[in-house]
């Protein structure tokens, strides 16, 4: 596994350089980066293997998503992942179209804002009870600078496909959970080395002890957002609601806090656009808001609970971890 | 960050002690109403413990030559979530159990050994932690009480306080200092094994906020103690003592101190029916919060059980965990605050008070905030 892990970092470290990320975020054309990224195979991670993938479980390819959010990778790549999966395991299989593909989930007729959707060639959409193929085209950009979500007004068509068992939102949002994860532990890491470089007062600032206390904040949140990420993709997929659930909110909790964070401890630098940590810290916003922030799903979350007479820790126990058996 | 921490199940041998635990913790909770079941682990009661112990549910790390389960630290783990998780008595073996008894596993001769390790394990003996004086609280280097050799052995002199259970206590494992001075800071310090009831020791305990006094101030006055009173190496002492520390701040009492109040307050959402959007947000939020830390905790026992001492991580745990404990009775309160026409039963309004009151010192024992943020900054390389 580890392994895997190694030459998929190296293949991103490739592919999608941090000036290649920014070129991309500036609206550079995108298909040499996707091309790299598909000849690897890695898109056919989660596809079972009866179809021609890999098979892989969540709890395998969370490393691999958790690589994509220390990248900074402005494409749909853990999307395309969940996408081909879902296609592949349709009661009848549809061949998933080339070129990435984003996720995303129709509400009433309002517009869609797709993350990670600029490079995409198509979207995937659930939208009432069926999973919808588009064309990414006739997008808006959102208008924020440096974004890679667009935004689409969706009238669903005729489905490809029933929505699967659990829904996309709740996959969705496991991948979102890992993405931030990985941004906030690299995040994190960058911080810590900053702080012991920048001197003021003529010592690093990584000696005062108020922002060692920070520091220390910061390293207790991205160590929760991996932890609760990995509870996430640990229940198999589709992943159990309370299990989707408790990673999204509690990632999403961490994405807030962990970005402040280091925009305080860095200073200036930080916002300005030619320094690296802006463009994970907008990321961070960027996966807190989709697919459901912690509030959506701390309440979907609640009225689970609330549902179920067990006491708290057994609830944990029983609904949020995986099965022991 | 802390990659060595990452998600761990525990094993279903250890998960099989679950049931057993589980019928201990509900005898006990049916006779206590939920304010006191809150104690949590500051309630004793040394006939549950012998219980325990006569069930082998105690010493679990601990091999069978001298009394223990042969488990390790995920079935201490399962055995404690279940006591904590209704807020059984545990405070009479707590502190052996958890810290006492590896501390003399690993530090202790053969002969100390024998001598408290299978007691602690039948649940009859009560130690107490003394490191800290009214000089020494988070400057734990600067303890003063000494120990002097003498001809058979060791003279104790010198104060420790905020001693939990000392009043009830056997034994106390003190940090004390064998040679130097304050200024020498951590070289000269060892652990000492005190007889409590040795002539020479004063306990007096310290009321707190809530009306109960679990904790104590210990006076030492020419204490006489034998030879093997010294555990480990002297001079050793703040080398065991921070090993001891892995096992203090890891556990899932850094998580659950709150956990009754929690279980109340859901029950009231439902008996008076109330599943407002900001009720469940906040009750998905705390569970979302519980499921995270429960899986850091079991994380850090993954690394005790591998043979490591994860001091850091600990302290990263505990802070988070404290700072949850700590929020339950914030946010609750403000809940049923916020509707102020709702009936709250006397239980859980006991309840909530009395968490509110001593929430403080779940950031304070074991370690304050500030002293835990320091440790994780100097483990990400700042200090
Ligand atoms: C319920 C309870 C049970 C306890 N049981 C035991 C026990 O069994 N055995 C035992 O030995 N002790 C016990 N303690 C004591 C506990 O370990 C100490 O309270 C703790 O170490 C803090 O010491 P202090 O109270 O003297 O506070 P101080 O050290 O005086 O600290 C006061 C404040 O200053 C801050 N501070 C101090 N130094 C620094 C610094 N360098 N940088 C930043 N901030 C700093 C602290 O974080 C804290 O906020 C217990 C405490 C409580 C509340």
């Amino acid at each position: 596994m580890s392994d895997f892990l190694d030459a998929f970092e190296k293949l991103l470290a490739n592919a999608a350089p941090l000036h290649a990320v920014r070129a991309v975020e500036a609206g550079a054309d995108s298909a040499a980066m996707w091309d790299a990224l598909a000849a690897s195979g890695f898109l056919d991670a989660l596809v079972p293997e009866g179809r021609g993938g890999a098979g892989l479980t969540l709890a395998e390819v969370q490393p691999l998503w958790m690589a994509l959010g220390r990248h900074a990778v402005p494409l749909p790549v853990g999307e395309t992942m969940i996408a081909r999966m879902l296609l592949a395991i349709a009661p009848e299989p549809v061949e998933p179209p080339q070129g990435p593909i984003a996720l995303a989930v129709a509400g009433k007729g309002a517009a869609l804002i797709v993350p990670q959707a600029q490079g995409a060639a198509h979207l995937l959409v659930e939208a009432g009870d069926g999973l919808h193929l588009a064309l990414a085209s006739g997008g808006e950009a959102t208008g924020v600078a440096g974004d890679v979500a667009v935004r689409f007004s969706f009238t669903p068509g005729e489905p490809v496909a029933p929505s699967p068992q659990g829904g996309l939102r709740a996959r969705a949002a496991v991948l979102r959970a890992a993405l931030i994860a990985g941004a906030a532990n690299h995040l994190t890491a960058m911080t810590a080395a900053y702080a012991g470089e920048r001197v003021q007062f003529g010592k690093a600032i990584g000696r005062q002890q108020a922002l060692q206390q920070q520091m220390a904040v910061m390293a207790e949140e991205a160590v929760a957002a991996r932890i609760a990420s990995e509870l996430g993709c640990a229940a198999g997929c589709p992943p159990p609601l309370p299990a989707a659930a408790t990673a999204k909110s509690v990632t999403s909790r961490a994405a807030a806090k962990v970005a402040a964070i280091a925009h305080g401890v860095h200073g200036a630098i930080g916002i300005s656009a030619e320094y690296d940590l802006q463009l994970f810290t907008r990321r961070l916003h960027q996966w807190r808001l989709a697919d459901g922030g912690e509030r959506y799903w701390n309440r979907l979350l609640g009225a689970a609970r609330l549902a179920d007479g067990a006491r708290s820790v057994d609830y944990v126990r029983t609904a949020i971890f995986p099965n022991q058996d | 960050m802390f990659d060595a921490l990452t998600f761990a199940a525990l094993p279903a041998g250890d998960e099989a002690l679950r049931p057993l635990a589980r019928q201990f913790a509900e005898e006990a909770l049916a006779a206590l109403p939920p304010d006191i079941r809150a104690r949590s682990w500051s309630g004793f009661d040394q006939d549950f413990s012998r219980r325990l112990g006569a069930a082998g549910l105690l010493g679990l790390t601990l091999p069978k030559a001298y009394g223990g389960g042969a488990r390790g630290p995920f079935a201490r783990f399962v055995v404690v979530e279940e006591l904590l998780a209704v807020g059984a008595p545990v405070a009479a073996h707590w502190i052996a159990d958890r810290q006492s008894a590896p501390l003399i596993l690993n530090f202790g001769s053969e002969a100390q050994r024998q001598t408290y390790l299978p007691a602690i394990c039948r649940g009859e003996l009560v130690f107490c932690i003394g490191m800290s004086e009214p000089g020494a609280g988070s400057d734990l280097a600067g303890v003063r009480t000494r120990a002097e050799r003498t001809a058979e052995g060791w003279r104790v002199n010198g104060q420790k306080i905020w001693t939990t259970n000392a009043m009830h206590g056997d034994y106390m494992i003190a940090l004390v200092r064998t040679s130097g001075g304050v200024e020498d800071r951590r070289a000269g310090l060892s652990q000492i094994i005190i007889d409590l009831k040795a002539p020479g020791v004063t306990v007096r305990p310290i009321a707190d906020l809530t009306g109960d006094a679990h904790f104590a101030e210990v006076f030492f006055d020419n204490v006489d103690l034998p030879a093997d009173a010294l555990i480990g190496e002297e001079g050793e002492g703040w080398a065991q003592v921070t090993a001891e520390l892995a096992f203090e701040r890891s556990g899932p009492e850094r998580i659950y101190s709150s956990v009754v109040l929690l279980d109340a307050w859901t029950e009231h959402l439902r008996r008076v029916g109330r599943a407002d959007g900001a009720a469940l947000a906040l009750l998905g939020e705390l569970t979302a919060r519980l499921a995270v830390l429960r899986a850091m905790s079991i994380a850090c026992t993954a690394r005790l059980a591998a043979g490591e001492s994860p001091v850091v991580e600990a302290s990263l745990v505990k802070d988070l965990g404290t700072a949850f404990e700590q929020a339950l009775p914030a946010t609750i309160g403000d809940d049923l605050a916020a509707h102020p026409d709702e009936g709250v039963d006397p239980d859980l309004y006991r309840t909530l008070l009395y968490t509110t009151h001593i929430a403080p010192s779940f950031s304070l024992r074991g370690g304050t905030r500030e002293i835990l943020r320091g440790i994780i900054a100097r483990g990400m390389g700042l200090r």
